[in-house]
């Protein structure tokens, strides 16, 4: 049996949305080198709404595979949206994950949600601290 | 093209060490232990086995035992030394920071049987210091147990010279030639080792197969019990396949040992050269005190899965030190231990070579790692940090 879903070595392979945006409206950065995984999420916010988004990604196969799904579930979306994102959307977007990778998908949404902190803090819009918390999965990850 | 470059993970079976076997399944099937003429062939199949392993290591037949693997011969020979210490009043042992998990997990275990362990601390190079170790070995030493090859960075230690001071110290002396049996020449008489042990599937023999070298006079605490088959050492109907696969592949292994040095060392320089010239690159281990068939890289900037699995695309098997493949939160032990910091030790490329490893494979090898490693360096947001001096590079 292969380590990891087609779905998710297509993602790898074929990683969408690499790379980083000019002037994004929102930056998030999450992980640590010392655990193995990084990702770093850039977004272009119009009215509202995600309109492009690129991503950079340290790690394993699944953790680039994560943040290019990712990404691919917000682009396009409003941003009431794209804050409901959970991991397990992500999960469920790749056909699964290896138990030992599910955190791969937390740091994804994380990444994202650290991407919205920025924006909504940068342009000094109020939001719902509850549901852009950060990432309590992994102690070396703070 | 297909590059297997797993080799210190296991190797493929020589023609030798199949011919030999085949006769074990059909026709040598008896059991050992038999009377009847059937059986006592089985038997002969097997004291020849142990003559030829024994002859090899420069040691007497009645020295070892069969067992089914490295980390059994591993497991058995730490506990039957620690036993034995323990009979006499002595419950410390000394070890390193790098050996083989089948070593440092069953020295855990001693400890929680009030045995005190001391790890000597590994240098840089990935080398052990003998004059270090001299210094670590107390009265109460039962036992020092420092591995011959690295089996991730392939370091050959200095095991004549600890075998001497542990000799000189009167402490008993094991060594884990997993990496080294088959590879370069081991004499258990000139090198005073007291315990070795060997896996046949590293060189080329079969899986499920190994064999303990012990010293006549130190008595081996059997981990199986129920019967009284290897002397009382070891119960249960003998592998007679594995065996006669074994002794076969460690008789073509050293007799070919130096005809590919000669051939492979060329390769390995090459292949050490060409992955050097990548930028923020370097080679784990000292580069002479190597065996010829490891190369293990750190590249800054990436993760080893993730390169594993590109150059599983090209059809080269590899293996890594990182965290995703132990499948544990931290990076290889290994790695850690000759001083490599934890974002560094995640990016390992170890490519371990054979006797059938060819100059076109090497090639390959070089034509496509360095576009691997620059790939997912253009996507690493560490690689990014690195290149526009937000921090420094390691490497």
């Amino acid at each position: 049996m292969a380590l990891y879903s087609e779905k998710v070595m297509d993602h790898f392979l074929h990683p969408r949305n690499v790379g980083e945006l000019e002037n994004a409206d929102g930056v998030g950065e999450v992980g640590n080198a010392k655990c193995g995984d990084i990702m770093k999420i850039y977004l272009k916010i119009e009215n509202d709404t995600v309109t492009d988004v690129k991503f950079n990604t340290f790690g394993c196969g699944s953790a680039i595979a994560s943040s290019s799904m990712a990404t691919e579930l917000i682009k396009g979306k409003p941003l009431s949206e794209v804050l409901k994102l959970t991991n397990q959307a992500v999960v469920e977007a790749l056909d699964g994950l290896p138990a030992h990778k599910l955190h791969c998908s937390v740091l994804a949404e994380e990444a994202v949600k650290a991407a919205l902190r920025d924006y909504y803090g940068k342009n000094g819009i109020p939001y719902d601290a509850a549901l852009l918390a950060p990432a309590t999965h992994c102690e070396s990850c703070r | 093209m297909f590059v297997y470059a797993d080799n210190a993970a296991t190797t493929r079976m020589s023609d030798a060490a199949l011919a030999a076997m085949l006769p074990c399944w059909q026709e040598l099937y008896a059991n050992p232990s038999s009377l009847h003429s059937a059986g006592q062939k089985s038997a002969e199949a097997i004291e020849t086995a142990r003559q030829t392993v024994a002859r090899l290591l420069h040691a007497d037949s009645k020295e070892i035992l069969f067992t089914s693997g490295g980390s059994e011969s591993d497991n058995q020979a730490l506990l039957s030394a620690a036993a034995l210490g323990a009979r006499q009043g002595k419950r410390h042992i000394l070890s390193t920071a790098f050996e083989h998990h089948a070593v440092l997990h069953t020295l855990k275990k001693l400890e929680k049987q009030g045995f005190e362990v001391t790890l000597l601390p590994v240098h840089e190079d990935g080398l052990v210091r003998p004059s270090e170790l001299e210094a670590a070995i107390r009265p109460d030493t039962c036992l020092v147990s420092v591995m011959f090859v690295n089996n991730e960075i392939g370091t050959i230690q200095p095991v004549s010279e600890i075998g001497a001071i542990c000799r000189e110290k009167n402490v008993l002396f094991h060594t884990d030639a997993v990496q080294a049996a088959g590879h370069i020449p081991l004499d258990v008489e000139a090198m005073h080792i007291d315990l070795l042990s060997l896996s046949a599937h590293k060189f080329h023999g079969p899986k499920g197969a190994g064999a303990l070298y012990v010293r006549r006079g130190v008595p081996l605490t059997p981990l199986i019990e129920g019967g009284a088959q290897e002397r009382g050492r070891r119960a249960g109907t003998e592998n007679i396949a594995g065996i006669v696969g074994m002794a076969a592949a460690l008789e073509e292994s050293c007799r070919m040992c130096q005809e590919v040095h000669r051939r492979l060392y060329p390769l390995q320089q090459r292949l050490i050269d060409g992955l050097s010239a990548i930028p923020h690159a370097a080679l784990n281990g000292d580069r002479s005190h190597r065996v010829v068939t490891n190369v293990n890289f750190c590249f800054e900037g990436i993760e080893g899965e993730s390169l594993l699995l590109l150059l599983d695309q090209k059809g080269i098997a590899a293996s890594s030190g990182s965290a995703c493949t132990s499948g544990s939160l931290d990076p290889s032990h290994v790695l850690l231990s000759i001083g490599r910091p934890h974002e560094v030790a995640h990016g390992s490329l170890r490519l371990s070579l054979s006797r059938y490893t060819t100059a076109a494979e090497i090639d390959y090898l070089l034509e496509h790692i360095p576009p691997v490693v620059s790939y997912l360096r253009q996507m690493s947001p560490v690689w990014k940090d690195l290149e526009r001096g937000a921090k420094p590079h390691l490497l």
